[in-house]
């Protein structure tokens, strides 16, 4: 078995039972490892209807067959549960150190269970893996719980901790590890935290069996060429993900005042290149990787360090919130990290409770004092202690915000930025079809990464909706093989690694000689895998859980894009494509054809059993 | 005589040399057999240092066994001749002969430069 430790860990927090087991050869061949493996066991292990919430819910995290190996960028583990926030399948993946230092220590999978009264975390060091008390960690924010934890068991160890908001079960909560990285999507935290468990403390010190070593030495000097000779390599190293600010700005995509436009006015001081003069420490990488998009950052105003902000936050905590300063939007980063919350879900939740403030749907009585308005950076710093703790009013944002517009209605849901539950991440989309249909069709909610479509539309033209469908899933079949690898993707995406390296480096790797093909094949068995999770868990669940908030059947007014909008009917033709393209019926399940097809019959008899084909 | 040069404030904590380091001398895929070694100083100050040999040749003269050879500038361990005692690794002053639990000797840089060939940030390369 080459690309993997070997070995699984099952970690039963009720019963505070650890069994060991030797990973299935045949997991391998047919889910290939991390959300491949998340999904297959997701969908095996879990009872129908499991409230995300209680003991039957598992965590489970997965490394990838390419993942702590020699080949650029192989840095990421991928947690997976049943979202507490969305209700359906949920993955985030993690990158930093934590998977690399798993799987030397010899496990691949771990499956979390159960949940314990008393706090605890998983220790785990080559052999020796066993759960301890963590009751002194409880209450402690989560990076001041990895500098403790550090403290305690040494520098060697790689930590991934929950703050107080997983604790309290924050819907949107995440998990923390290396000062700033984060599994920040679908509430990955409150699940652990609904666990008792604070930590994972991770330390391994083996070999990652490889097929072909000297092959996988020569595949991976040759892609490192590539990498540094391409001429966006050194500017992508300076500024990462903040390099989009700029763009996002000058195409009127950057999501302002709750999405209500495009562009920002004072998005100046949120740029890239003032980011990095007023803020930056050092450039900061990931395992293996060359690119180093981190911009681990200080605030001297805020006496504050953390690995960030990414692009995201800047629009979800910056323009979106109308703040202007990147130092606050880096303070408020290190609060949501410390306390444990998405930066994204956050973002998303408190714009959507400033616009309803100002809409008069939450009564200013209701907001314990607060002055909840935009461009208040007080306001959101008291408003995100009280979502952290579940204080107060900090009860209803700590929902998220299709929960909340559920429960404060009056039309407030046309301006509730999720899809499926899941907050947007920073784009708007109203000139921007193709990353719409992204964010619609995303089999964990409106999150960017499983097709990140928005380049594409500037080319495409922004008023129409041709090949969206089309471009949209072969994204959403490509991409998410990074997170079955176990790599990330941006030396794919920034600086044109080719795909066929990919493939000839899992090759190398893992000895099993899959072509792009196959491996095309069973990215796109795990997606029906996962649509097939959502149909069996959420009883009404079809084409209206893809559909987006209301606004963007407005016209943006104003910007480069303005005046642009979708209408119901351009989305729904979309919709249609898009499922006829899958192999999908009219409402979204994937048909009993294209489920045996994948070799998913099984899953075939379950949905027909529950009426769902 | 070839050596490195260290620019630690351009490291950013990859751990391509480490990687490469094991692949090249044990053909094992595993950053803790390497001789070159990154420190860590987070969340303050925020900071890498490269921790690898300087050949100054200090073990060659501590080890007791002759297990210790020098050619072209570089120093070697000669793993039949090693029994392992640690001499070297006190008498190092840069505490850069490092251990591992499956190796009966210590890890010691060659002067191979393979991390400088993977290291995309320049921060260590060779000088002459």
């Amino acid at each position: 078995m080459f690309g993997f430790g070997g070995k699984t860990l099952r970690v039963n927090l009720t019963e505070r039972k650890i069994e060991k087991g030797k990973l299935d050869p045949d997991l391998i061949k047919q889910w290939l490892g991390g959300r491949g493996f998340i999904g297959k066991i997701l969908y095996d292990e879990l009872p129908r209807g499991v409230d995300p919430l209680s003991p039957g819910n598992k965590l489970v995290i997965a490394t990838g067959p390419l993942s702590g190996t020699f080949w650029p960028s192989a840095a990421k583990i991928v947690f997976g549960t049943k979202s507490p926030l969305t209700r359906g399948y949920g993955d985030s993946n993690l990158g930093g150190f934590l998977m690399a230092e798993l799987k030397y220590a010899g496990y691949d999978l771990i499956i979390l269970e159960g949940a314990s009264a008393h706090p605890l975390y998983l220790f785990i060091e080559d052999e020796i893996v066993e759960l301890r008390d963590a009751s002194r960690y409880w209450g402690m924010g989560a990076l001041e719980s990895e500098v403790e934890l550090k403290k305690e068991l040494g520098e060697a160890f790689q930590i991934a901790t929950i703050g107080p908001a997983g604790e309290n079960r924050v819907l949107y909560a995440n998990i923390n590890h290396e000062f700033g990285r984060q599994a920040g999507r679908c509430g990955m935290g409150a699940v652990m935290g609904a666990k008792g468990l604070k930590a994972i403390a991770v330390h391994g010190t083996g070999d990652i069996p490889i097929y072909d070593p000297e092959g996988l030495i020569q595949i991976t000097k040759s892609a490192l060429q590539h990498i540094t000779s391409q001429p966006y390599f050194k500017r992508f190293r300076l500024y990462g993900t903040t390099d989009i600010t700029d763009w996002c700005q000058g195409m009127g995509v950057l999501p302002t005042k709750n999405f209500m436009y495009g562009q920002y006015e004072k998005a100046e001081q949120l740029a890239p290149e003032p980011m990095r003069e007023k803020i930056l420490v050092r450039d900061k990488a990931c395992f293996g990787c060359p690119l180093n998009c981190a911009n681990y950052t200080h605030s001297k105003k805020f006496s504050t360090f953390i690995d960030g902000p990414e692009y995201e936050t800047i629009g979800m905590l910056g323009s979106n919130l109308l703040l202007e300063d990147i130092e606050q939007v880096q303070y408020l980063n290190y609060l949501c990290d410390d306390y444990g919350v998405d930066t994204i879900a956050f973002g998303g939740t408190v714009a959507f409770a400033m616009e309803c403030v100002e809409k008069g749907l939450i009564k200013k009585e209701a907001l314990d004092g607060i002055e909840l308005h935009f461009g208040n950076f007080e306001a959101i710093q008291a408003i995100l202690k009280k979502t952290a703790y579940q204080e107060g009013v900090g009860k209803l944002l700590a929902q998220g915000s299709r929960d909340m517009a559920e429960r404060i209605g009056r039309g407030s849901e046309v301006f509730a930025f999720h899809v499926k539950g899941l907050e947007f991440s920073a784009y708007e989309c109203r000139g921007a079809p193709a990353m719409l249909l992204s964010f619609m069709t995303s089999d964990i909610g409106a999150q960017h990464t499983r097709s990140w479509a928005i380049v594409q539309d500037m080319d495409m033209g922004r008023d129409n909706i041709q090949g969206r469908a089309k471009l949209v899933i072969e994204l959403q079949t490509l991409r998410p093989l990074m997170e079955v690898f176990g790599v990330c993707r941006f030396p794919w995406l920034e600086v044109k690694l080719d795909f066929g390296e990919y493939v000839k480096a899992f090759n190398a790797v893992t000895g099993l000689g899959y072509d792009k093909g196959k491996l095309f094949q069973i990215s796109e068995k795990i997606w029906n895998l996962t649509r097939a999770f959502w149909a069996r868990e959420v009883e009404d669940f079809g084409r209206k859980y893809d559909l987006p908030p209301g606004r963007v059947y407005e016209p943006l007014p104003s910007g480069p894009a303005k005046g642009l909008h979708l209408t119901e009917e351009k989305v729904h033709q979309m919709l249609d494509e898009y499922y006829r393209l899958r192999g999908w019926n009219q409402n979204g399940i994937p048909t009993e054809a294209k489920l045996r097809e994948l070799g998913l019959e099984r899953i075939a008899e379950d949905l027909n059993k529950l009426g769902k084909l | 005589m070839k050596t490195f040069v260290l620019h630690h404030d351009k490291c950013t904590g990859c751990s391509l040399c480490e990687l490469v380091c094991g692949l090249t001398h044990y053909k094992k895929n595993n950053p803790k057999k390497s001789a070159i070694h990154i420190e860590r100083k987070f969340p303050s100050p925020g900071s890498f240092e490269i921790h690898v040999c300087n050949q100054c040749g200090r073990c060659k003269e501590a080890c007791p066994s002759e297990a210790i050879i020098e050619r072209n500038g570089a120093y070697f361990i000669v793993p039949e001749k090693c029994n392992f005692c640690g001499i070297c690794i006190e008498e190092c002053p840069l505490g850069v002969l490092f251990t591992h639990k499956d190796l009966a000797y210590p890890i010691k840089c060659d002067l191979c430069g393979e991390c400088v060939t993977v290291c995309a940030s320049e921060a260590i390369q060779w000088s002459e």
